[in-house]
């Protein structure tokens, strides 16, 4: 028992009446990049609280080194050798890059040498956090913590909103602690990361350890069936993308023309179409001009040239209120900002029909119960805790902030990623019912940061980079290779011959 | 060969730090400069209206306030909000005007002791907030109730005294004019006092939690001692300013003075976040002189007082606002 690292047995955790863990285990080798897999609501983030001392478990035990550990806070955590870094940045933003690395006792020159290890050489540690675009703030983050050489290091989701090229040197770094006598405990709902970099994955399922599996080939089936279970339904597959949709809708107007637009120095030149029935992919690595561009079709941000047409009709939007009028919404990746996390899941979705522009007077209570009950029913929430959106699961957020739009008569969809930090079973709902809106002849358009995703729900996919459209090819052409040379700005022509075969 | 490029680039890399940090000061201080300036003139305005004001009576009439100040913006950075401060400032006042009645000749240890009540009141007023979980706002408006009933019960009316070396130490000027003992006395107190914390990892701590509390706490920030030491603070410089408050009146008075509002108001002109994480003391100090000088020029200019607190509002909200354009001008240029 002594040869590991770490041995968690028996864990549980009620919040109320609530179980978020039941009986988990995990145990960590030392030299080894250990997953730690599960659906949403699995209980994987109780688990890691448990592990960091942010909470404590009502039963259970944790060895470090075959030694009892008992701590209250991540300070505590963070003497013992347990140092987490999590999707949000643990970096306070009114303070400077060097003030943060006092806070957390941080040696400035093993930060400085884990920097550059990471590619970024030469920050000014005098710069207002702020101020510093989020992809460095997280690896900020990480190299803070591997500054401190950490006997384990928790990556909770670490990856989920870095772009890919960060990515790839994240991963380089985290590979490079295989072998060493520490390791790392390694989340995330990617199952290509987790298969280049893991040697073993834990699977958790409603709070309990389910089964430890050896990353070899098939590891990925077995680790989506444990993590699915056996009661669940047969997991729908990934979403065929349907020719016919495209074409059905091809002799009305398209749904959404972008000509020519551009907005400050991030959006210099987008143009595309987007048909009745068709689901279009966007494809861009961080900063290339895709935020404005959503902003801009949603009705936030006004372009400073380029036109915007809607069904055949040139269209201005002063408000995001102008393009729900005119059938036009956006889904963001970021939950928290569609969603009134402490109004129940009834008011979230009624409320773009009750707010809609124009309307006014007192609600009228059962058809706003019918339209409300619809939409859960098509998109199977799970309403358990329905009086506060908050509490609910990040998938079923984030089917709320979609299903709110289902019975207003919307139709053109724009997702901002939507799928950023949700479980599998969850993303394979939400491609399918993308597919769903589309067949449906809604105009879908969907960006994302993963790049197999762009085969699994759409037709045809563009890639923006230097806010710029670079590329575009249908979804069958669209592979990673290709997609990843496109939107590093490089030419697809003598990358990828014969790719659409 | 290369360990003297290595050292070279981390010179460099030096120059550039202390580079940026100057600039960093500069950029941070700019709301502060601003407001020395607006200070100086209003003065300057002062002293053409009446050549007999002086920075003393201005420095004395200002001091309970500014400490009150100092407590606040400390509680605000901290993310929180102490809405029982002018009760405490009352509370503390009473205290010490009776005990100093009763037993002048006990002056020292009966300082101390106040001092020590305000720690431990401020103390208590986290505590609550911290193991309450009630919202700061909620918690500190019924202990604004709680210390105002209790210094009732030590001093029904007005009354009490004080003892003559306390008077002393605030009154009159160290030489020159300018020099108004009030004020050194006030910057001696808050430098002591924040100086050193301002350098510490509790320092840090207090601008963390008020900036972002989670990531403070994953950064392994003690969030809820860094509140209790933030409040306590607060307390103690709210005892302060009953102190000052039984120096410069000589008596007790049990209903506080508008002690909390004006607290507020001056460290919002004083350029800290109501939002926390951001600003710092002086500006809040400041800003005190400021309200306290358009107060007087107001008086001196005989306009009415119902009008006087009309303009005071006006000119605060356009402080601010023209303050606010600027920062964002400059951080767009």
């Amino acid at each position: 028992m002594t040869d590991l690292l770490l041995e968690a047995t028996g864990v549980a955790k009620h919040y109320g009446a609530v179980a978020a863990l039941r009986d988990a285990s995990l145990s960590v080798r030392p030299g080894e990049v250990h997953a730690l897999m599960g659906a949403n609501g699995a209980g994987k983030s109780t688990l890691v609280k448990v592990l960091t001392g942010a909470v404590s478990p009502d039963a259970g035990t944790i060895l470090l080194r075959g030694q009892s550990r008992n701590v209250h806070s991540p300070a505590e955590a963070r003497r013992t050798g347990m140092v987490s870094v999590y999707q949000e940045p643990a970096i306070i933003p009114d303070l400077t890059v060097a003030q943060n690395l006092s806070l957390t006792e941080t040696p400035v020159d093993a930060f400085r040498s884990r920097m550059i290890d990471l590619g970024i050489p030469n920050l000014d540690l005098s710069a207002t956090a702020r101020d510093l675009p989020l992809a460095t703030l997280r690896i900020i983050d990480l190299a803070r913590a591997l500054a401190i050489e950490p006997a384990v290091l928790l990556l909770d989701e670490m990856t989920a909103a870095l772009p890919a090229d960060l990515t790839a040197r994240v991963l380089e770094v985290v590979a490079a602690i295989r072998g060493t006598d520490r390791s790392v405990i390694f989340i995330s709902h990617r199952m290509l990361e987790v298969a280049g970099l893991c040697d073993r994955a834990t699977v958790l399922r409603e709070g309990r350890t389910v089964g430890v599996v050896d990353i070899a080939a098939g590891a990925e089936e077995q680790i989506v069936s444990l993590m699915l279970g056996p009661t669940a339904s047969a997991p729908r597959g990934p979403a065929e993308p349907t020719a016919a949709a495209a074409t059905a809708g091809a002799d009305e107007p398209p749904r959404l023309v972008a000509r020519s637009l551009s907005a400050g120095r991030n959006l210099r030149d987008v143009s595309f179409e987007l048909h009745a029935g068709e689901v279009l992919g966007l494809v861009a690595l961080e900063g290339q001009g895709q935020d404005e561009l959503f902003e801009i079709l949603s009705g936030q941000l006004r372009p400073d040239a380029g036109e915007l047409e809607v069904e055949g009709r040139a269209a201005t939007f002063r408000h995001p209120a102008d393009a729900i009028r005119a059938g036009i919404v956006l889904v963001p990746g970021d939950r928290s900002s569609a969603l009134l996390g402490q109004r129940s899941v009834s008011e979230n979705i009624g409320l773009p029909g009750i707010a809609s522009p124009r309307r006014w007077g007192l609600i009228n209570g059962r058809a706003e119960k019918r339209r409300v009950a619809a939409a859960i029913d098509r998109l199977q929430i799970d309403t358990r805790a329905q009086s506060e959106v908050r509490r609910l699961s990040g998938g079923n957020q984030q089917k709320v902030t979609i299903a709110r739009w289902l019975e207003s008569g919307v139709r053109t969809f724009l997702f901002y990623d939507p799928t950023r930090g949700i479980d599998i079973r969850t993303k394979r709902e939400i491609y399918q019912l993308v597919r769903d809106l589309a067949a449906a002849g809604a105009g879908v358009l969907l960006l994302s940061s993963e790049l197999d995703e762009i085969q699994r729900a759409c037709d045809r996919a563009v890639v923006i980079f230097g806010g710029r459209v670079v590329d575009e090819m249908p979804a069958a052409a669209a592979d990673e290779p290709t997609l990843l040379r496109a939107a590093h700005g490089l030419e697809r022509a003598a990358a990828a011959p014969g790719g659409a075969a | 060969m290369t360990e003297a490029a290595g050292t070279e680039e981390r010179g460099a890399g030096r120059g550039a730090a202390a580079r940026g940090l100057i600039g960093r000061a500069m950029r941070g201080d700019a709301w502060t400069v601003g407001l020395v300036a607006i200070f100086v003139a209003l003065f300057v305005f002062t002293k053409l209206l009446q050549p007999a004001y002086g920075l003393d009576a201005l420095a004395i009439a200002s001091l309970p306030v500014a400490f009150a100040a100092v407590g606040q913006a400390i509680v605000v950075i901290s993310g929180g909000i102490d809405l029982s401060m002018g009760s405490v400032i009352a509370l503390t006042n009473v205290t010490s005007a009776l005990l100093l009645m009763n037993a002048p000749e006990l002056s020292v240890p009966i300082v101390l002791l106040v001092l020590l009540i305000g720690l431990g009141i401020g103390v208590v007023n986290g505590v609550l907030v911290v193991v309450s979980r009630v919202p700061d706002i909620v918690v500190t408006l019924a202990m604004l109730f709680v210390w105002a009933g209790v210094a009732l019960l030590v001093l029904g009316s007005p009354g009490g005294g004080s003892v003559p070396w306390l008077r002393e130490l605030i009154t009159g000027t160290l030489g020159v004019e300018l020099l108004p003992r009030a004020l050194i006395v006030l910057l001696v107190v808050v430098g002591v006092v924040w100086i050193p914390l301002r350098r510490s990892r509790l320092g840090l701590s207090i601008y963390a939690i008020g900036s972002d509390q989670l990531a403070a706490f994953r950064s392994g920030v003690n969030v809820a001692r860094t509140k209790i030491v933030a409040y306590g603070l607060a307390g103690l410089f709210a005892s302060l300013g009953g102190l000052s408050l039984t120096a410069s009146t000589g008596v007790g008075t049990p209903i506080p003075g508008p002690y909390l509002l004006l607290s507020v108001a001056a460290i919002v002109l004083g350029g800290v976040s109501l939002a926390g994480g951001r600003g710092g003391l002086l500006g809040p100090i400041v800003g005190i002189y400021i309200l306290g000088l358009i107060r007087a020029d107001l008086g001196f200019l005989r306009v009415e007082p119902a009008f006087s607190t009309v303009i005071q509002g006006v000119i605060m909200v356009a402080v601010v606002m023209v303050g606010a354009y600027l920062t964002l001008r400059r951080r767009t240029a």
